[in-house]
């Protein structure tokens, strides 16, 4: 893998970004109300002065002259003001994305805990009773709504048996690990239940193929025991396949983060899209999608990287 | 081994067209089956349920407003906090969530299936142009998509019934996409054209025709994801509006009374879940019985 290729890649990400930037700036302008309006029901606010507000902040501009003004005010760093708190877009999102992190990364962590010696085993004992019970839960896992699971662990945990807050970040006045460690137990545990499913079955899958290869009966004939070729041989092939669903979950972890910070008021930036949909507070909701998607596309190029990098076979030119 | 497949081969000679095997094959998926006996009762109880019922869903009991009321002999899964009953409620709510989640399925499908046959016939330009379209749809993280479009603009349901089955089309269109180009290049499609059939012909009377099996599974699965983004959508109040219910909104009213009355949040999540799981192992028996990989 080359440096050209990764160079080539991020520059093939522009044209992409620019399609979602398009896409959005014209979702706003569609949008019922804008940014005046709060203006423009206030009766001490003459027509004249509506109209030079609109003027200063080029409103009474034609939209394709709006989006490039926004464009290039983006590309430079001033993503606006948000319209609810009246502070810096980017300085909010950035300052929101600490908690989300924690959350994704713990959730992550859990994820490949169990997924990872879950998808071995259901692989190295295909067709057994323990296999099949691995294959129903990882299907019931994907069909199971995040927020009804939120809701039911809430109702074990917090309202029955009272072990967990049921909501927040931490407790005031207290900031200790275990603290907060209880807070983010059950939000980490939601957004990692569909991740365990899909992953399992993944492994499994990789897992399979790998066993099926010559090398692994060459290893069984030089004498290795099963646990020595099912941990040193096929893990580390059988694993390559699985870094490509870094990318396709962590599409699944923005959007399960907007619904489980929602249900466990976690301050991140999921938590936040809500407050400014519930707001209307759009310049905020630009930025938020556009850093979703800048999300998203990194993850891919990420995980297309990794691939080849692990998989010695996979040249990109 | 002479001796085993002499038997199969005189099986083989009889007459088996392409779909009882499916049919056979399907129901040797044992979960299929079970999914598919379960939807067609869920289906035979959302649209008998609303007719038999007596009451009307938004119907409410005076006696009873305040606060929700646990089972009783009138009301068998309790009433909400406005008195009305809740298994009324969750009923005709499976009629809206399971009609939005087909409706939305079948928008996706229909999409996918266009732009996939386009890109993948035609090739170049149009391709390059249709899959680039694609790639931007697919790096827009898809909930808070469909967030920001409803909550902005207020959709009536039927429009949210196309803005779901939009956003929900993009692997559709790969998998038809790919199919496309392998099939195109086969001898009964050479054949077709030297015929003279036109392009149009060529797509939908013969390329289609044999990839329908890709389609069909894909199209069951986008069933599960229309259901399960809808409910999402109301559970966070930006889709379908009370008083009409669905699985998703009735979760979310539920949960204000969490604490009070746990009853009401079980069954609207339990029948999201069974519904979406059923929907997702008929989809893999159907994959099964008609992607058959030896």
């Amino acid at each position: 893998m080359s440096l050209g290729y990764i160079v080539r890649r991020l520059l093939g990400a522009i044209p992409l970004l620019l399609g979602i930037s398009v896409i959005l700036f014209t979702i706003i302008q569609l949008a019922p109300g804008g940014p005046l309006d709060m203006y423009a029901e206030n009766p001490s606010v003459s027509p004249e002065a509506l109209a030079q507000i609109a003027a200063r902040y080029g409103l009474d501009q034609p939209p394709p002259i709006q989006y490039f003004m926004w464009l290039s005010a983006m590309l430079t760093g001033d993503w606006g003001y948000s319209i609810r708190t009246g502070r810096p877009v980017l300085g909010e999102i950035v300052m929101r994305l600490g908690p989300t992190l924690q959350l994704g990364g713990l959730a992550m962590l859990i994820s490949l805990l169990i997924a990872v010696p879950l998808g071995i085993v259901s692989a190295a004992r295909r067709g057994s009773r323990l296999d099949s019970a691995v294959t129903v839960i990882s299907f019931a896992g994907i069909s199971t709504p995040v927020f009804w699971l939120a809701l039911l662990l809430q109702l074990l945990f917090s309202v029955q048996l009272g072990w967990l807050p049921s909501a927040g970040y931490q407790s005031i006045g207290d900031g200790s690990f275990l603290d907060r460690l209880r807070y983010i137990a059950m939000p980490a545990a939601v957004l990692s239940f569909a991740t365990i499913a899909s992953w399992s079955r993944f492994i499994r899958s990789g897992m399979v193929d790998v066993l099926n290869q010559d090398y692994i009966r060459t290893a069984y004939a030089k004498g290795r025991s099963e646990r020595g070729v099912v941990a040193f041989h096929a893990l580390r092939n059988a694993m390559i396949p699985a870094v490509t669903i870094i990318a396709v979950d962590f599409v699944t972890i923005i959007s399960g983060a907007v619904i489980t910070e929602t249900v466990f008021a976690w301050p991140g930036i999921g938590r936040l899209f809500m407050e400014s949909m519930n707001g209307r507070d759009y310049p905020m909701l630009m930025g938020l999608m556009m850093m979703g998607s800048v999300g998203i596309i990194l993850a891919n190029i990420i995980a297309d990287l990794a691939y080849a990098s692990l998989d010695p076979r996979i040249r990109y030119g | 081994m002479a001796e085993t497949t002499l038997p199969a081969a005189i099986a083989a000679t009889k007459p088996r067209s392409y779909w009882s095997r499916v049919v056979a094959r399907f129901l040797k998926h044992r979960l299929a089956v079970i999914g598919l006996c379960f939807l067609t009762v869920m289906g035979l109880i959302v649209i008998i349920g609303p007719i038999v019922s007596p009451y009307d869903y938004d119907y409410q009991d005076f006696e009873l407003i305040g606060m929700p009321s646990e089972f009783s002999q009138s009301h068998w899964l309790g009433t909400d906090e406005l008195g009305r009953d809740a298994l009324t409620r969750l009923i005709h709510g499976g009629r809206v969530s399971l009609a939005v989640g087909l409706a939305g399925a079948v928008i996706a499908t229909l999409l996918g299936t266009l732009i996939g046959a386009l890109s993948g016939f035609y090739r170049g330009w149009v391709d390059a142009v249709l899959m680039r379209f694609t790639d931007v749809v697919m790096s827009i993280p898809t909930l808070p998509l469909v967030l920001l479009l409803s909550g902005l603009f207020r959709p009536s349901p039927p429009l949210l019934v196309a803005i779901v089955g939009i956003l929900i089309w993009m692997g559709t269109a790969r998998l038809v996409r790919s199919q496309f180009l392998a099939l195109r290049e086969r001898e009964f499609v050479e054949a077709a054209r030297a015929l003279g059939a036109g392009g149009a012909r060529l797509m939908f009377r013969h390329i289609l025709p044999n990839a329908i099996g890709p389609i069909t599974v894909a199209a069951t699965l986008a069933v599960g994801s229309a259901i399960m983004l809808e409910s999402a959508l109301s559970f966070l109040g930006f889709g379908i509006q009370p008083p009409v219910p669905t699985w998703g909104n009735l979760l979310n009213s539920a949960s204000a009374w969490l604490a009070v009355a746990p009853w009401l949040a079980i069954p609207p999540g339990l029948c999201i879940l069974c519904t979406v799981l059923a929907v997702n192992f008929v989809g893999d028996g159907l994959r099964d019985a008609m992607e058959p990989r030896e």
